[in-house]
């Protein structure tokens, strides 16, 4: 059976090259890059060719790189370090609705330690209105903290903008770019981003790793006790083969990347639009252009995502879904309520996400797979049944 | 996640459809919470001659709906209104415990079902 790989906003698979590099870190050259000897100092090589690769890929300065464990971290570090950091001069935080939940439950965590957090809503597109942002601002804010591009929709935000307000508010900002990191351009210096989060695992990396670029002269409180090593922002004997690897995979990135996203934009456009025409009462979540490349995120009425994402596994097809089901929560995606879509439509969303190895016979694969098998699903679906009979509204309010 | 006789009835569900003079339609659940199940009966003598039912959810809601109607099909309703969500779940060799309580639900559709047959029985 075929086998169509969809889902990389969820993980990427580790590229050859980078397995490489990564096998020689762990065979070889597996020193302590603390110590002195030939074995530290080649270790201790290989990190900073690391950092200086990972830098280049955002416009930064290599000792302006904190690598992490991953997003997650790097994340937390700069939303309550970035908070604790200004604390004297104010306790107000601004953020979005759609954030990744490293972001959002980090600041549901600052609530409750006394900061008081304004989520900015978003437009039906899933952007962020910059008068919203100007609005919300007051003079007790320090920090905001915006997504480059959404993970589930793909909408890539004003973030250029964001960062002209808050760096002339003098307001700490932080983005959080581990989905458009290695995918589209991102300047740390264009962003006027004082903090950035990228992830190793999203761009064909190992997974644990990340990073936090930390403009030079913030200064963020750490949390993490012990050695002196990324300059004590981060002790912890580092991950060298995991960061040896990140560097890799961001070296191959900045090559690949104006290649990729035209081919990716290609093929998701190829998607999409062969969705539309084949299969009625759909929505396209996100926005049509200012999107990522590789993003494709669809809801089809009458139908729930975990019965589709099984459907399509049957079939070879990996992909995702904002569902309850899949969730583990029983509310579908925060993301797709934030840009109004009902609980139904909701439950009913599609994500694809396209990635390196990924070619037309595999979109014209899923464009012949697909919709059999929302037709198959809707055939057993009650809401289904009842468009037949009665007008839409009447329908829902009848089911409620 | 799933056991293999919650895919054998999502992949290939059992008696699903409507009925088209049911003596009984039962259904349970709302799109918020992403499940809705709907249950025809025809009953004939006490015993349940034909059941079908459509449902709008996650594996688990299809697979349930279409064990329960398996486990009732030529059952009197006395039977059938002993059946639980949790012996419908047992019957496919249980089901992931974040499921248990959202999108098992298919016994209730039954009982419902069952009522509103005995409720056009009664008037």
């Amino acid at each position: 059976m075929r086998k169509v790989y969809l889902d990389h906003s969820a993980t990427t698979p580790v590229h050859p090259e980078v397995v490489k590099t990564i096998n020689h870190y762990l065979t070889e050259a597996w020193g302590n890059p603390s110590s002195i000897h030939s074995f530290g100092r080649e270790a201790r090589k290989g990190l900073e060719e690391a950092r200086e690769k990972v830098a280049a890929l955002m416009g930064a300065n290599p000792e302006e790189i904190v690598f992490t464990s991953g997003g997650t971290e790097a994340d937390n570090m700069a939303v309550i370090g970035g908070a604790y950091a200004r604390e004297k001069d104010g306790k107000h935080l601004i953020t979005s609705q759609i954030e990744h939940h490293a972001v959002l439950d980090a600041f549901k965590y600052l609530e409750k330690q006394g900061f008081e957090v304004t989520y900015l809503p978003v437009d039906e597109d899933g952007l962020v209105r910059v008068e919203d942002l100007r609005n919300a601002i007051r003079d007790d804010t320090t920090l905001i903290s915006i997504m480059h591009v959404n993970n589930e929709i793909g909408t890539i935000q004003p973030i250029e903008e964001i960062g002209a307000i808050a760096r002339e508010k003098g307001i700490l900002f932080h983005v959080d770019a581990v989905q458009s990191y290695g995918k589209i351009p991102v300047d740390v210096n264009k962003l006027n981003a004082d903090m950035l989060t990228a992830s190793s695992h999203k761009i064909y990396g190992p997974k644990g790793v990340g990073c936090l670029y930390i403009r030079k002269g913030v200064r963020i409180p750490s949390y993490t006790h012990g050695g002196g090593q990324e300059k004590k922002r981060r002790p912890g004997t580092e991950n060298v083969p995991g960061i040896v690897g990140f560097g890799k995979a961001a070296e191959i990135a900045a090559q690949e990347l104006e290649g990729e996203m035209k081919r990716l934009t290609a093929l998701r456009d190829k998607l999409i639009k062969g969705i539309e025409e084949r299969i009625p009462e759909i929505r396209v979540n996100g926005h049509r252009t200012k999107r990522l490349p590789g993003n494709a995120n669809i809801s089809f009425r009458y139908i729930e995502g975990e019965s589709l994402l099984l459907s399509l596994d049957m079939k070879g097809i990996a992909a995702s879904s904002g569902s309850a089901c899949t969730s583990g929560s029983l509310d579908p995606s925060h993301v797709l309520l934030a840009i109004g879509l009902s609980h139904e439509i909701a439950h009913g969303s599609l994500r694809m996400t396209l990635g390196r190895d990924n070619t037309e016979e595999d979109i014209d694969y899923v464009l012949e797979v697909l919709p059999e098998i929302v037709e198959r699903l809707r055939s057993m679906s009650p809401l289904y049944q009842r468009k037949e009979t009665c007008k839409q509204k009447e329908c829902y309010a009848h089911v409620q | 996640m799933y056991s293999e006789k919650v895919m054998d009835h999502f992949t290939n569900p059992r008696n699903v459809g409507e009925l088209e003079n049911p003596d009984g339609v039962g259904e349970v659940g709302n799109p918020t919470c992403g499940d809705i199940m709907k249950i025809y009966i025809s009953v004939k003598d006490g015993i349940i001659t034909d059941i079908k039912f459509k449902t709008f959810g996650c594996g688990a809601a299809i697979a349930t709906s279409s064990m329960v109607t398996e486990m009732v099909k030529g059952k009197t309703i006395e039977e059938a209104m002993k059946i639980t969500n949790k012996s419908v779940a047992e019957a496919l060799d249980g089901l992931p415990p974040a499921k248990m309580h959202c999108s098992n639900l298919a016994a209730d559709a039954l009982h419902k079902a069952i009522e509103d047959y005995r409720k056009k029985q009664a008037s």
